[in-house]
Formats: C-alpha cells, structure tokens, sequence
C-alpha cells in the first residue's frame, strides 16, 4: 500500500488544508484522537514554517507499512532559502517564530522518526513519521 | 496509553461525579503525581477523562464529546512546552556538571603555595562568588625574597576565569622573586593588552619583600590599594601607587614605592571583594574593616584573614556577592 496526496502551500489557509489532509489520512490509518491531534500539530509546524520562511513549498503525506505496523509519513518541501545552521534550530529554546516548546524540536518529539535535508539556496525537505502501536 | 491509570482515574472520576468529596479532589491530586513521573502528557490526561466519562455517563450530548477533541489540540502545545522544559533542566544540570569540572581544573591550574619564610608570616584566603574565581593570586619566592601578585579581573565566572589563566602564564615566564614590581606589571601589561578584547579590564598589584632589608616594594595598575599597619603608632595607612588598569594601553609608567616593616607591622593586600562588601543598610566602610583586622593583629596572619572573611561573610548575611582575595604579610 502507498497511498499519496498533497497539498500546496503558498497562504496561510493552505496550512489548514494540509492539517485537514493530515487528519483524515490519520483517522483512516486507525490513529486515535490524541495521535491524530498530535500528527495535525506536526503538519501544522511543518507548514507554518514553509509559508514563513520559504515563501511556497509542498506537505505531501503517506500512508506507510513497516513489519505489520501502518503508519503515516509527512514530508515537508520547499524551494527556499535552506537552513544556515540545522543544529541550532534543533535546539530547545531556540525558536524565531516565537512560539514554546514548538518549532522542529517539537515536530521531532511528536513524531516517532525525523529527518533533516536542507542544501543553501537550494531549499529543504523534512520527513517526518508515526507509526500506529 | 496506560490502562492503569485509566482504571484509577475513572474510579476517582465516578465517586465524584456522585459525592463531591475533598477526599475525591485529594486523591486526583495524587494520581497527578503519578503521571507526571509516568511521563503522561496533559492531551493523555483529557483523552483519559473523556473516555472514563464515556462509560460513567454515556447519555451525554455529542456536543461535549466534540469540545474535549478541541480541549485535546489545545492541550497538545501544553505536553510540548512541558517535554521541552525537561530537556531543559537536563541540559542546565548537565552545564552545571561541567563547570564544575572546569572550576576544579581553574584550581589546579592556578595552585599557589604559600610560602614559609624565616622573617615574615603570610595569610592567605580567596573564596571565589560563583564556581570559577575571576581573583588571582601568585607567589614567587627564593631564599630572601618573596613576591606576592593580586589580580583581579573585572567581572566574574568563566570570561573572568580564563583571563586568569593567561596571566599565570605571563608570571611564569618571569625569572624570579626579585624581579622589579614596575617590570613585573610591564610584562604582564603587554601580554594583556595584546590578548584580551578592549572590554576587558584586570587590575593588579605586585610587591616584593626583602627579608634580608625588611623592605617591601610595589606597584600597582589600578589595584585597590593595600593597607599598612604600624604597630608602634597602631595606624593604618594606604599604600598608593599610580598606576593604569592592564590592557588598556602597551606603555603604561607604573610608580614603584617602598616601605620598611618593623616587627608586628602588617600589610593587607586584597580585591575589591573585601572593600565592596555590601550590608543591607550599603556599603560596609573601610573603617569598618580596619577595625575587624585590627581586633585580631595579635593572631598569626592565617589566623586573621581567615577572621575577617567570616566576620565580613557575616555582616553580608551569607550573601557573597564577588570574588573575595585576602593576604596578609606581617613581619615576625
């Protein structure tokens, strides 16, 4: 099974569409009402960040198999300007949006897995995924 | 998620939807303790709640069901900022392990011996504010001859403590206890004031003395000045000497002064520490001070500075609140 849909991120209403993608991929994977407000909340940072810093960018999600367990797989893309320094925006406490305990360390702590690729000027990727126990 | 927890909780929940005790409220106190050390996250707690009141109370409208889904996403931020504040306190302690290790390293690093000379009896104390000591001080020594430097950096914790570090290196290039005050601070000035940024600043004070003369010399840049105590007229006096802060300018012209010691007489070299010394009604005057050193002039030097850090430990509440150096020459 791969199941694949996406959405386009250019405004903010976007943003809502691509939590509402995100949503009910995760209630048809089986994910429970917390896991499910916990993947939106991931889609949502994953989002925001493209609209604020890239401009315009893609939230594709997948369904996903791994052993028996189904899952879910967010990918975040865009075209931007990369990410100068990837250790510090891993850090806690460092956010430029402003917001607590959010950003990408809270995209990684909400997610079972979390991935990274940035190249300068050329734009960056994130995938993030959960797996449903 | 736990179905322990779930049990427990959904039983408090049932007993007080009936009877609202203080009993119920005291026992839902104690089951928060338990998740927050199970790691249960607040959004785990509402999904908790509402699957309890799902079985006591299954009549209720949809409606309420919909607002603990809106009340969950709310929470999500919450269990975030709350995992975050963890990671948190984890790093903080795991920083204050390593400036531990860094301050016992200073230690090492800036060891001085006190040295045990025939005609004069030294005391010697510094009690760093924070981990790390911004205060320095030195002791150079031969048969005769003993050289005593004070430093003090201003500004506290690490900046201030590897500054330290450079200038024991710059005294252990020089060759030896009776090398001229003046040149002593030159040496150090110039290394100083190539290394170290222009904000920056370190006061310091050197003196030499002759056993053999009973004669002490110094010169300071820009160093609280020492006091002089003269048994025979049972005074104090300062010793002044002009002198530039280190690192300002490379050709600094210190003066160098000197003085002759009778027995019983004492000088009390210190850091701004000792004289900034702060009650809660201001500043505790230097005459305060003088006296607290003169109450205990018949103790050994040891003796005495350890003495007056208590006394001024005291009059401060326990609230030290910079490095504190205190030394003490007193001819035998």
């Amino acid at each position: 099974m791969n199941l694949r849909s996406s959405v386009d991120i250019i405004t903010e209403w976007d943003i809502v569409a691509a939590r509402q993608l995100g949503r009910n991929e995760a209630k048809d994977v089986g994910f429970g009402t917390v896991d499910q407000a916990r993947i939106t909340t991931a889609i949502s940072e994953l989002a925001r960040n493209i609209y604020l810093y890239a401009g315009k960018g893609k939230i594709e999600i997948r369904q996903v198999t791994e052993g028996n367990l189904r899952g879910l797989l967010v990918i975040a893309s865009d075209k931007g300007p990369g990410i100068v320094d990837v250790r510090k925006v891993m850090e806690d406490g460092y956010t430029t949006s402003g917001g607590l305990g959010a950003g990408l360390p809270g995209v990684k702590r909400l997610m079972d897995d979390f991935k990274i690729e940035t190249v300068i000027g050329e734009g960056t990727t994130i995938s993030a995924s959960k797996l449903l126990r | 998620m736990p179905q322990e927890f779930k049990r427990q909780y959904k039983e408090i929940l049932e007993q007080y939807t009936l009877r609202q005790t203080e009993h119920n409220l005291y026992e839902g106190q104690n089951i928060s303790r338990q998740l927050i050390q199970k790691n249960i996250s607040p959004e785990e707690v509402i999904s908790i709640h509402k699957a309890s009141l799902e079985e006591i109370l299954p009549e209720l409208p949809n409606d309420v069901w919909h607002s603990f889904d809106l009340l969950i996403e709310v929470m999500i931020r919450y269990g975030l900022a709350l995992k975050e504040h963890e990671a948190l306190i984890q790093k903080q302690e795991n920083f204050r392990m390593e400036m531990e290790l860094a301050a016992n390293v200073q230690q090492t690093l800036l060891k001085t011996k006190v040295p045990d000379m025939l005609d004069l009896d030294i005391g010697m104390i510094s009690v760093p504010a924070k981990e790390m000591n911004g205060d320095y001080t030195h002791f150079l020594h031969d048969d005769t001859t003993v050289g005593i430097a004070v430093a003090d950096v201003i500004g506290k914790g690490i900046p201030a403590a590897l500054c330290m570090s450079m200038i024991k290196y710059g005294m252990d290039s020089l060759n030896g206890a009776e090398t001229e005050p003046t040149i002593v601070l030159d040496v150090i000035n110039r290394i100083v004031e190539k290394s170290v940024s222009d904000s920056m600043f370190i006061s310091m004070f050197y003196g030499t003395y002759d056993t053999s003369k009973s004669l002490f010399t110094y010169a300071s840049a820009g160093h609280e000045p020492p006091l002089f105590y003269c048994a025979e007229s049972n005074s104090f006096s300062e010793l002044q000497a002009k002198g530039l802060l280190l690192g300002v300018i490379s050709n600094v012209k210190y003066e160098q002064h000197s003085i002759s010691l009778e027995k019983d007489d004492f000088i009390v070299m210190m850091t701004d520490g000792v004289t900034e010394c702060r009650s809660k009604d201001g500043f505790i005057d230097q005459n305060t001070v003088m006296d607290i050193i003169e109450s205990v002039r018949d103790q050994s030097a040891q003796d005495m500075v350890e003495y007056v850090f208590h006394k001024l430990e005291e009059l401060q509440e326990f609230e030290q609140r910079d490095d504190f150096t205190l030394v003490i020459f007193k001819k035998k």
